[in-house]
């Protein structure tokens, strides 16, 4: 008997229908506002989850029209864990198909932005690699390292100037009218306790992406360079060595190369 | 099985936005809880918080996602969380909700009521035994604030929870908030819920602000909602308990529209006051 009225508890919760039967009050036996109670809770806290993993996304189209668009969210795609942390995830997805939203087409890149830093933030910790790391390494050597990503690392890329209307609205860089919509690029990294957005200079996408994957960083740097053509290793190492995107560095196949030396 | 050990002093709810206040000014807090769920991320801030607090002040690590009160078998990832969580911090204290939270694998995020029968004691029994077993701690189980209630029902709350913790060995957390909120909204009196509450297995209390609204028919109508400091009523009932069985662990809950730290602090503060007459009185 139980288990159908947690069922049925539950199945209400969701829908604007009179509260299940079997509810009852000492002054009532159609608890209704008394049942809205925990739908409001449910509702709520829900939304409430959303609102913090994306407050610039909120803060872009104003505290109402997020709130319907999470509530929209939240019917469909209910959590499926107690583990609210990663509630949302496939939040944008749903923001770039939800027709209300059509007009602003860069949000979904800029909530996948606070998706990236959301889990850059909960990441396992790791001490970032010495900036002055590459200084110790043989100039002919350089080509053939491996470098391991930080845990919290990704590369963020977008076909709008996310990065920028993120910033801005995220109160980190004024609030100015955009000259530049050219797509933009950023590494999401948190090298001690602060989640930071980096953006990359051209052809630096590829060029951490391949690295992140354990390219080496002659053939990264080559397939940055045939990709964009405005590619600049030296700017990009400098980013990359100040960004602390990577843990360690090590020479891909030392043997070989002594073998061949 | 470890015991559920929090020192018999005030303790509070730590917000993270309280974290430099804290540091910066050490004051003799009895204990911090956290909810376990906001520490099951890898690292990162919220993990290099708590491992700094853990290191001078008592913890209680409290969960809001179990789900104890279901009908359907516990979520074992979830508890397995749990269970790494417990081993990392070794905390004084682990306590969840007689409520239930996820059904059909859907988390709805709200400590919903269940009916209180020999069947639901049942399932709530097992998953305390459960819980136990994989935790290897007595948990403690807390009573709800809740705004209606089952025609099935046939057992009352109090003895409801005295059964499960006389079957499994769990101590109760008990929250005199949600005490005077139910009592409220089933038109009944509190301090005769208190008076039939097992009290010699508290081994925690829970204070916090509620609420008032009014039901269909214009009857009052308390909600849980952890967002005012504690009310004159709620604080008469501590007292009461207090009174009848000594000093206990005792939390400040404050979720929404939290206040600045020292407001927090002096809540905790005017709770041990109570805690140091009541140790006073005992020892005269
Ligand atoms: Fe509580």
């Amino acid at each position: 008997m139980s288990a159908a009225t947690q069922t049925a508890f539950a199945a209400g919760l969701f829908a604007a229908t009179p509260p299940p039967a079997g509810l009852t009050a000492w002054n009532s036996r159609a608890p209704e506002r008394r049942y809205g109670v925990y739908r409001n809770n449910v509702s709520a806290s829900l939304t409430g989850a959303l609102s913090s993993r994306f407050p610039v996304a909120e803060r872009i189209v104003g505290l109402e029209f997020f709130r319907a668009m999470a509530q929209a969210f939240v019917l469909l795609h209910p959590p499926r864990s107690p583990l609210l942390l990663a509630y949302g995830d496939d939040f944008p997805d749903f923001v770039a198909a939800f027709e209300p939203a059509r007009d602003i087409a860069y949000l979904p890149d800029v909530m996948r932005l606070e998706v990236a830093r959301g889990r850059a933030y909960h990441a396992a910790d790791a001490a970032p690699l010495d900036p002055q790391a590459l200084a110790a390494v043989d100039p002919a050597r350089l080509g053939d390292l491996v470098f391991t990503p930080h845990p919290a690392l990704s590369i963020f890329s977008s076909p709008h100037p996310a990065v920028s209307i993120w910033a801005m609205n995220a109160g980190e860089r004024p609030l100015t009218p955009l000259e530049c919509w050219d797509g933009e690029d950023a590494l999401v990294v948190r090298p001690q306790m602060i989640v930071e957005v980096t953006p990359l200079p051209p052809g630096g996408a590829i060029f951490h992406r391949l690295l992140a994957v354990g390219e080496t960083l002659g053939l990264a740097a080559e397939a940055a360079m045939a990709a964009e053509e405005r590619f600049d290793l030296s700017t990009n190492l400098a980013v990359l060595l100040r960004s602390g995107a990577f843990t360690a560095i090590r020479e891909e196949n030392p043997d070989e190369h002594r073998h061949h030396a | 099985m470890i015991p559920s050990r929090l020192p018999r002093r005030a303790g509070v709810g730590f917000k993270p936005e309280h974290f430099a206040d804290i540091l910066s000014a050490p004051e003799p807090i009895g204990f911090f809880e956290v909810h376990a769920e906001n520490y099951m991320g890898a690292g990162g801030p919220p993990h290099a918080q708590l491992g700094k607090l853990r290191e001078d002040h008592a913890l209680s690590i409290h969960g809001v996602g179990l789900s104890i009160g279901s009908m359907q078998p516990l979520d074992r990832d979830h508890l397995a969380r749990l269970k790494v969580l417990c081993d990392r911090y070794q905390p004084e204290s682990f306590s969840e909700h007689l409520a239930w939270s996820t059904h059909d694998s859907v988390f709805l995020n709200d400590l919903l009521p269940l009916p209180y029968t020999e069947e639901t004691l049942t399932h709530v029994v097992e998953h305390v035994d459960q819980v136990q077993d994989v935790l290897k701690r007595q948990m403690l189980l807390e009573n709800p604030a809740t705004y209606l209630l089952f025609e099935e029902s046939t057992i009352e709350e109090t003895v409801f929870l005295a059964e499960i913790a006389r079957r499994t060995g769990c101590g109760l957390l008990l929250d005199v908030n949600n005490v005077f909120v139910a009592a409220t909204n089933h038109n009944l009196d509190a301090r005769d819920y208190i008076a039939r509450f097992p009290l010699e297995v508290v081994r925690e209390i829970h204070l916090s602000g509620h609420s008032e609204t009014v039901d269909d028919l214009g009857a009052a109508l308390l909600i849980d909602s952890h967002d005012t400091p504690v009310k004159d009523p709620v604080w008469a009932l501590y007292e009461t308990v207090i009174g009848r069985i000594g000093p206990v662990a005792s939390l400040v809950e404050w979720d929404n529209d939290v206040p600045a730290w020292p407001v927090l602090r002096d809540e905790a503060m005017a709770a041990q006051r109570i805690l140091d007459a009541a140790a006073r009185q005992r020892a005269a």
